[in-house]
């Protein structure tokens, strides 16, 4: 299989993580990435370590991000340097940058300026928070864009303050979604030879993210959804979806019709339980709590094993080990050791997507700072003194 | 060239969505926000699930506002597809057609005979899309593909919440609209290897890899650190791999949120030696422990008074603010975020619009949800038997 984006070559001076997730999903699907990074100490990512977890003496986070990527070290404040970069940029398709608003202007490679060396260059540029208004220039940082968007109120329970999401969404959705407007752009390009700026934010990310709620939200008199009680797993959906304790271990329970739960759980007939009602929604956590306490007689997993029988929503709840051992965690193809990586022990995942009924190897690990510099000048015909 | 650049970069090409409620109907919204004509193919009888789908009471025009989010801007035509004159015309549509979504469970469109290898041959150039739950194969493979039953069994509702809570999942579609994106980009790239090679392709994505996808920094940490279960932080945990003082923390007037700072500067402007004593090697495996101490400082003086010490001296700090407080900041003021629809008889409703800007403008058109079949007579007109 030709990976369909063989031949595109990227240009990425981006930091972190929502510029690199993008030119890591893009090398995913086989274009070629050169991470441009400044000499003293790369990217600094490099540095920051997730807990105390270090490969090769550098943070895990770097190597999951910039796997299979080049490294080129230069210093763009300096002209050679700026040089150099220009150069690379003249043989590109695209290039990707995540600085704060202004300051690859000041470099002298904001799209403008690019684009006046390379008419048709594709330019990616994710901010924190676009490029006007008072936030331009805070800094761009996923758990303080998760604060100011309010999504950390909508999971967790109702007395439990604001709970985000324990994961860097709106990097990695920014990054997503630049990928996607970089791909609609040089489908573009291919019919009409025409370049373009294609510009995301982190907070653009977290609304779009959130698009259900807030499109309720806004035609709701601007009602906010509330959190259950307790178990809560969806402002705006009725009793039983949520989570409950068991004698052993969690349940989820998405949609299910109440009667019937009702009865394979044995309980009392209540008029709140009655089909069509709307008593799902307005007792929610009343509801919650009577169910809460029938599904603490049996282990999550016999409850799971009962209730698929009769053809119910649900799922136990599992950890990270608990889904590596389970059949369903080692037939899934991105958690295999990659067959075409024996230059490693080191354990990356693969790609989420499947092109033509197969998953591309994760390829090598990230480069060392400037791994690539020398190889990279000679085949450019770039000077760095 | 003199206008291409007004030109939506997937103008012209044509997407049949036959997908129900979230992923599939998402993917196909981004393209048409990126310019693609999208075509609902819907069965007759109530169409897609979500139109009955009413959170919240909200309506319009007869159908859920959650449809609308989702399928603004599109077409519908309505087919039955166990109809063989139905499946027919269908057929033919897709021999027009330059992608198609769907995300029936895995063997539905084989027995339809819609499938990808059945497809190609009325249509060698078409990217086929589909989505599931948990991949073709493996044992969960017929499971319902819902989003808090994935985040369930994906691990995922560990990171989220303190360590003495439970289980704690993200209270939205969050993998529903990570697949949506992963099915977006496949099938970009693959239309544009299509313009060199002509041929088609097929793009398969699954919630449960979207969820895994979306750990990817944090579960490399876990496979290189002995499988070792990440441990939430006790208190104001925002990311269970992050070192202190990274969280949120009460104040007196709410919450503020501080990301990667140094212990010596966070004491230096809290006055407190007492964080800076714990040394900056001891900031993750102390978490715990610091962010006490740095809590119980916080919860003296309102959220105003702490960013006006920390935000000058460059703390990356952020006042936690909930949606009416968001919603009135100039900072989303600034982003033009929100879009009206209209429905075809011009009732309207907000919504938000694509986050991506092309060339500096927004995307979108600006329209509501199709009725059900609007679209059947005048996309399916050319087709009909004997017609041709």
């Amino acid at each position: 299989m030709t990976p369909p984006l063989e031949g595109i070559r990227i240009v990425d001076f981006s930091q972190f993580l929502a510029g690199p997730y993008a030119s890591l999903k893009l090398l995913d699907m086989g274009a070629r990435v050169i991470k441009v990074e400044n000499p003293k100490a790369g990217d600094l990512c490099r540095h920051i370590y997730l807990s105390d977890t270090k490969i090769h003496g550098e943070s895990t986070l770097f190597h999951a991000i910039n796997r299979g990527k080049e490294s080129i070290a230069l210093d763009l404040k300096s002209p050679q340097g700026l040089a150099a970069a220009r150069t690379l940029i003249t043989h590109a398709d695209l290039v990707i940058q995540n600085f704060r608003p202004g300051v690859i202007d000041r470099l002298g490679l904001g799209y403008e300026q690019v684009k006046a060396i390379k008419p048709d260059i594709i330019y990616g540029s994710i901010s924190g928070y676009g490029d006007s208004g008072q936030w331009a220039d805070l800094p761009g940082q996923d758990l303080l864009v998760q604060a100011r968007s309010g999504i950390v109120w909508l999971s967790g329970n109702a007395d439990q303050g604001p709970v985000p999401i324990g994961l860097p969404i709106a990097d990695i959705s920014a990054g997503a979604n630049l990928a996607q407007g970089l791909l609609g752009a040089l489908f573009r390009k291919e019919r009409t030879g025409q370049g373009a700026l294609v510009e995301t934010s982190l907070l653009e990310a977290l609304i779009d993210l959130q698009f259900e709620f807030l499109t309720t939200y806004l035609n709701n008199d601007e009602i906010p959804p509330e959190r259950a009680q307790k178990g809560s797993a969806h402002g705006y959906l009725p009793a039983p979806y949520g989570v409950f304790e068991t004698a052993r271990g969690h349940l989820a329970l998405a949609m299910t019709p109440l009667d019937k739960l009702v009865n394979l759980l044995g309980l009392q007939e209540d008029p709140r339980f009655a089909s069509g009602s709307n008593a799902g929604f307005t007792h929610r956590n009343e509801i919650h709590a009577i169910l809460r306490s029938a599904f603490k007689t049996k282990s999550a997993e016999q409850w799971e094993s009962l209730l698929i029988k009769h053809d119910i929503w649900c799922a136990r709840i599992l950890n990270w080990k608990e889904m590596l051992r389970t059949e369903a965690g080692k037939a899934l193809e991105m958690l295999l050791p990659d067959p075409e990586n024996t230059t490693t022990s080191l354990r990356h995942l693969r790609t989420p997507i499947r092109l033509d009924g197969q998953r591309a190897p994760s390829g090598p690990d990230a480069p060392e700072l400037d791994a690539h510099g020398q190889a990279i000048c000679e085949e450019f015909g770039i000077s760095r003194i | 060239m003199t206008d291409t650049a007004t030109i939506p970069p997937l103008s012209g090409l044509r997407v049949l969505d036959f997908a129900q409620f979230l992923a599939g109907p998402v993917a196909a919204l981004r393209l048409a926000d990126l310019g693609a004509e999208v075509i609902k193919i819907e069965r007759p009888q109530g169409g897609d699930s979500c139109r009955s789908m009413v959170v919240n009471e909200q309506i319009l025009e007869g159908d859920s506002l959650v449809f609308h989010t989702f399928n603004r801007g599109k077409k519908s035509v309505a087919a039955d597809l166990k109809e063989p004159a139905d499946l027919e015309k269908i057929r033919r549509l897709i021999a027009s057609a330059d992608v198609m979504i769907h995300n029936f469970r895995p063997g539905v469109m084989e027995r339809i005979g819609l499938d990808y290898p059945a497809v190609r041959k009325i249509n060698p150039r078409l990217v086929y899309g589909t989505v599931s739950g948990y991949g073709n194969e493996g044992p969960w493979r017929d499971k319902p593909g819902q989003d808090l039953l994935v985040q369930a069994l994906s691990g995922i509702a560990w990171l989220n919440g303190n360590a003495d809570d439970g289980p704690i999942p993200t209270g939205f579609a969050m993998l529903d609209v990570a697949t949506a994106g992963n099915l977006v980009q496949g099938i970009l790239a693959c239309l544009l290897r299509r313009g060199i090679t002509g041929k088609g392709a097929l793009v398969e994505v699954s919630l449960l890899s979207a969820a895994l996808d979306l750990t990817f920094e944090q579960f490399t940490c876990f496979l290189n650190d002995a499988k070792r279960q990440p441990q939430r932080h006790r208190i104001g945990n925002a990311n269970p791999y992050q070192p202190a003082p990274y969280g949120i923390y009460k104040t007196v007037s709410g919450y503020l949120a501080i990301a990667m700072t140094p212990l010596s500067e966070l004491a230096r402007l809290l006055q407190a030696p007492e964080i800076d004593a714990f040394g900056q090697e001891r900031a993750f495996c102390d978490r715990n422990d610091i962010k006490a101490v740095i809590a119980g400082i916080l919860a003296t003086r309102t959220t105003d008074e702490w960013l006006g010490i920390l935000e000058p001296a460059g703390v990356w700090c952020a006042p936690v603010l909930d949606w009416p407080d968001f919603i009135a900041s100039d900072g989303f003021e600034a982003l033009d975020a929100v879009q009206t629809i209209r429905s075809a008889s011009g009732d309207e409703a907000y919504t938000t619009r694509c986050p991506i800007r092309i060339d500096g403008r927004n995307l979108g058109k600006g329209e509501g949800a199709p009725a059900l079949g609007l679209h059947t007579r005048t996309i399916l007109k050319s087709f009909a038997a004997g017609e041709e």
